[in-house]
């Protein structure tokens, strides 16, 4: 595939560290911090404290408080400061502090960070990149837990990137700094310290015994709209991202499903040839988010493949979602679409 | 299903009632300004640029003036300007109001879809324009066409994208007058309301962040500072001490809604800067050198990082909101006749006439040259088309700079839509 494996060389020698998520992203910030001066990092809580999931622990004592700030707690303001940043000619990194915050900012990224270089036939542009933890499985309750990740691709002129793993948050996160236009950058928070599998019942593993947790120092980056295949398979194509990328895994391994597994790490631009090249070998297609099942992702994904693949699929294409509810807090398990609903859509799907 | 008790079911207490603010005047009705409390010109004190931010508090309830009923300039605000820079602020204001007037016979002649006029707020942009430094950037909303006339920008240029004709600078994408110049230092106009402000703020900090000289300025109308955005700008300006100048403008009418459904029947809006802290003014509109010296102030102020100020310019818009308008059907006739600000051209005429260094001959010639400038603007334009006639940009521009490069489905696209025009006109080359 030539999707896989596009590590660049020269980093098979670097030496790295094994990091969590965590530990990946903010040494993503202190390497664009210390290589470009125009790089600012800004948000609720994120400067002295080093913000609530520590992701920038030690940057403002590393990049003096000019560069890496707290900020009122007002969306709206962090992203609308954000584009007056951008157009002056720094390379804002604002944080939102869960997802389920943004909604303020949503005008200043809609209908300005979008459309400035369109409006302005490229004069001004807005190459902020707007950190999030998102996702659920952390007990976080209805505003603590969301996924509204199909909010941001059905943007025109935002790009919407997920890592699953530390080595990729690193390199997409220097990819999505050092891009000229405005990016969100989706952090799927229940992987931060492990690689979830969905067996909320089960001790997490931490990233440490986790291949992808080898992550090189100093820079290196991963381009956008570039698909990783987890696992070659022959029985069908699982399309996924994020904390689903880790649970869709998991249950293949435990049912012994030859699945081809596929992390779109970025939703927009979407990497559809590999996603096609695959559907197409395999004849078969299941998509797997987190987020509400009605309008999601998967729906795009599905009229795509529908679209590309209807030659070659060999049964009907299976979303598997969240449900179409607020994220309710006791019964968050319930909600979340895991080993379960996965097992029943897989035996659904490969018996067809 | 509802628990709350019904009205009546509360022993003696008063039914709660609903205000809904209504304007004093509408269509037909006499209009007396007796209570606006206007308060003579020369008689507000001018505190140090670096003052305490308080100290400018009273004078966010009161009115900076400096042109005065015998149309002298007076008092501590008078910016003292020579006699050849009040000359070209008039000769600007002019040829803005010279421009609109044409814009405006041109969207009903059909050649462009949209046009928004600035009569008799002229002094409101083009006054800060000469008071600000020429680098200075400014986040305007849609009603500053005096900023970019004032900083140099070219009519045929701004005609240019009124008619989104083939030579568009913004290649045909932005509603009439939503206009950009980077290089004039004038931020895109987004057509939503009020995101320009922390916009406005995000640049000031970017500038101090960086140890740069130059400060940033934004423009709001009074209707629209109820947006959050506004807040957002205040909130963040204060807490960074950011060098900004926020201009509300305050033409007392958003669209059919009067200033009331702003805040307006409780205080001013420049009072608004009392609750953030940071300084306020509030200045007569109608006065150029008012607004001019309000600015400078405001200006002098951020660059010797003594942060924002919130101006009030207190003015009248004297005409509809734009061309689909029609302000017939909801407020006084009288309102502009009667208003007792009056307008902002005459009054600085009438300044440069008492100085001896003006006359009514030389501005009646100035106003025949200005309509012929703008008369000539409009033909080199119209070379390029007017809306809808087919001088427009290439169709493939349409999917270019949604991204920095053309994605593949936007490619895909474009196919389609160049496609679709071959098969409604097979013989349609671009």
């Amino acid at each position: 595939m030539s999707t896989i494996e596009e590590a660049p060389v020269s980093l098979h020698d670097a030496p790295s560290k094994r990091m969590n998520m965590i530990e990946a992203i903010n040494d993503a910030l202190d390497v664009m911090l210390t290589r470009d001066a125009d790089v600012v990092v800004f948000g609720e809580d994120i400067g002295f404290f080093g913000g609530v999931f520590r992701a920038t622990a030690g940057l403002q004592k590393k990049h003096g408080s000019r560069r890496v700030f707290d900020t009122p707690i007002n969306e709206c303001g962090i992203i609308g400061v954000a584009v007056g940043m951008g157009a002056y000619g720094l390379r804002p990194v604002p944080e939102i502090q869960f997802a389920d915050y943004i909604y303020p900012g949503m005008d200043q990224l809609i209908s300005e960070a979008a459309r400035l270089r369109y409006r302005s036939a490229g004069e001004f542009i807005a190459p902020l990149t707007v950190r999030s933890p998102f996702g659920g499985g952390i007990f976080g309750g209805q505003t603590h837990s969301q996924s509204p990740e199909a909010l941001f691709t059905h943007v025109a002129g935002l790009k919407t990137v997920i890592p699953a793993t530390p080595y990729d948050a690193k390199g997409l996160l220097i990819s999505a700094i050092e891009d000229n236009d405005p990016v969100i950058f989706f952090e799927p928070k229940r992987i931060y310290n492990g690689p979830f599998t969905g067996y909320y019942d089960k001790p997490v593993e931490p990233w440490a015994r986790h291949d992808d947790s080898a992550v090189p120092e100093g820079y290196y980056n991963i381009p956008l709209g570039k698909a990783r295949t987890v696992r070659h398979g022959e029985a069908l194509t699982i399309l996924a991202y994020g904390t689903m990328v880790h649970v869709v895994s998991a249950v293949c391994a435990e049912k012994g499903v030859d699945a081809e597994i596929i992390d779109l790490r970025t939703l927009v631009p979407l990497d559809i040839e590999a996603v096609e090249k695959s559907v197409q070998k395999t004849g078969k297609c299941m998509i797997v988010h987190e987020a509400t099942r009605t309008s999601g992702f998967g729906a795009e994904l599905s009229a795509q493949v529908q679209e590309r693949c209807f030659y070659h699929l060999e049964a009907p294409i299976e979303r598997v979602t969240g449900f179409d509810t607020p994220y309710p807090h006791s019964l968050e398990w319930a909600y979340f679409p895991g080993p379960v609903r996965i097992g029943e859509a897989l035996d659904r799907i490969l018996k067809a | 299903m509802t628990d709350i008790a019904p009205a009546h079911g509360r022993g003696n207490l008063p039914p709660l009632s609903l205000h809904v603010p209504e304007p004093k005047y509408r269509p037909g009705d006499k209009v007396d300004y007796t209570d606006l409390g206007i308060p003579p010109a020369g008689a507000q004190p001018r505190p140090d640029e670096q003052c305490a931010a308080a100290e400018t508090h009273p004078l966010c309830l009161d009115m900076v003036r400096v042109l005065g009923e015998d149309h002298r300039a007076v008092g501590p605000w008078d910016p003292r300007l020579d006699p050849e820079t009040l000359r070209r602020m008039l000769r600007t204001m002019a040829l803005t109001r010279a421009f609109d007037d044409r814009m405006f016979r041109g969207q009903r002649q059909g050649k462009t879809s949209f046009y928004m006029k600035c009569t008799g707020e002229e002094a409101t942009s083009v006054a800060p324009a000469f008071a600000l430094a020429d680098d200075d950037m400014v986040f305007p909303s849609y009603r500053q066409q005096g900023i970019l006339i004032a900083r140099g920008y070219p009519l045929t240029e701004m005609i240019n994208q009124i008619y989104s004709n083939r030579a568009d600078k913004l290649k045909g994408r932005q509603l009439p007058i939503m206009y950009s110049s980077r290089a004039h230092h004038f931020f895109t106009i987004s057509g939503n309301l009020a995101t320009q402000y922390p916009q406005a703020v995000g640049w000031a900090m970017a500038s101090a962040i960086k140890g740069d000289t130059r400060i940033a300025a934004s423009w709001i109308g009074e209707g629209s500072s109820a947006e959050g955005d506004f807040h957002a700008a205040l909130t963040f300006a204060a807490v960074f001490n950011a060098p900004v100048v926020f201009n509300v403008v305050n033409n007392q009418w958003a669209i059919s809604s009067f200033s009331g459904f702003a805040g307006a029947e409780r205080t001013t809006f420049a009072a608004r800067a009392i609750g953030y802290g940071i300084a306020g003014l509030r200045v007569d509109g109608n006065d150029a050198l008012a607004v001019y010296a309000a600015t400078q102030w405001a200006a002098n102020r951020a660059r010797a990082n003594m942060g924002p100020t919130l101006i009030e310019h207190f003015t009248y818009r004297a005409e509809g909101h734009s061309t689909s308008d029609d302000p017939a059907g909801y407020r006084s006739a009288q309102e502009r006749e009667e208003w007792p600000l009056g307008d902002p051209i005459m009054r600085l005429k009438r300044h440069l006439v008492a100085l001896g260094e003006w006359t009514d001959e030389a501005h009646a010639e100035m106003d025949r040259e200005l309509a012929e400038m703008v008369k000539a603007a409009t033909k080199e334009a119209e070379k390029n088309g007017v809306l809808g006639h087919g001088l427009h940009h290439p169709f493939h521009t349409m999917f270019e700079d949604v991204f920095e490069e053309l994605p593949a489905h936007l490619e895909e696209q474009a196919e389609q839509a160049i496609r679709e025009r071959r098969i409604k006109w097979p013989e349609w080359e671009e």
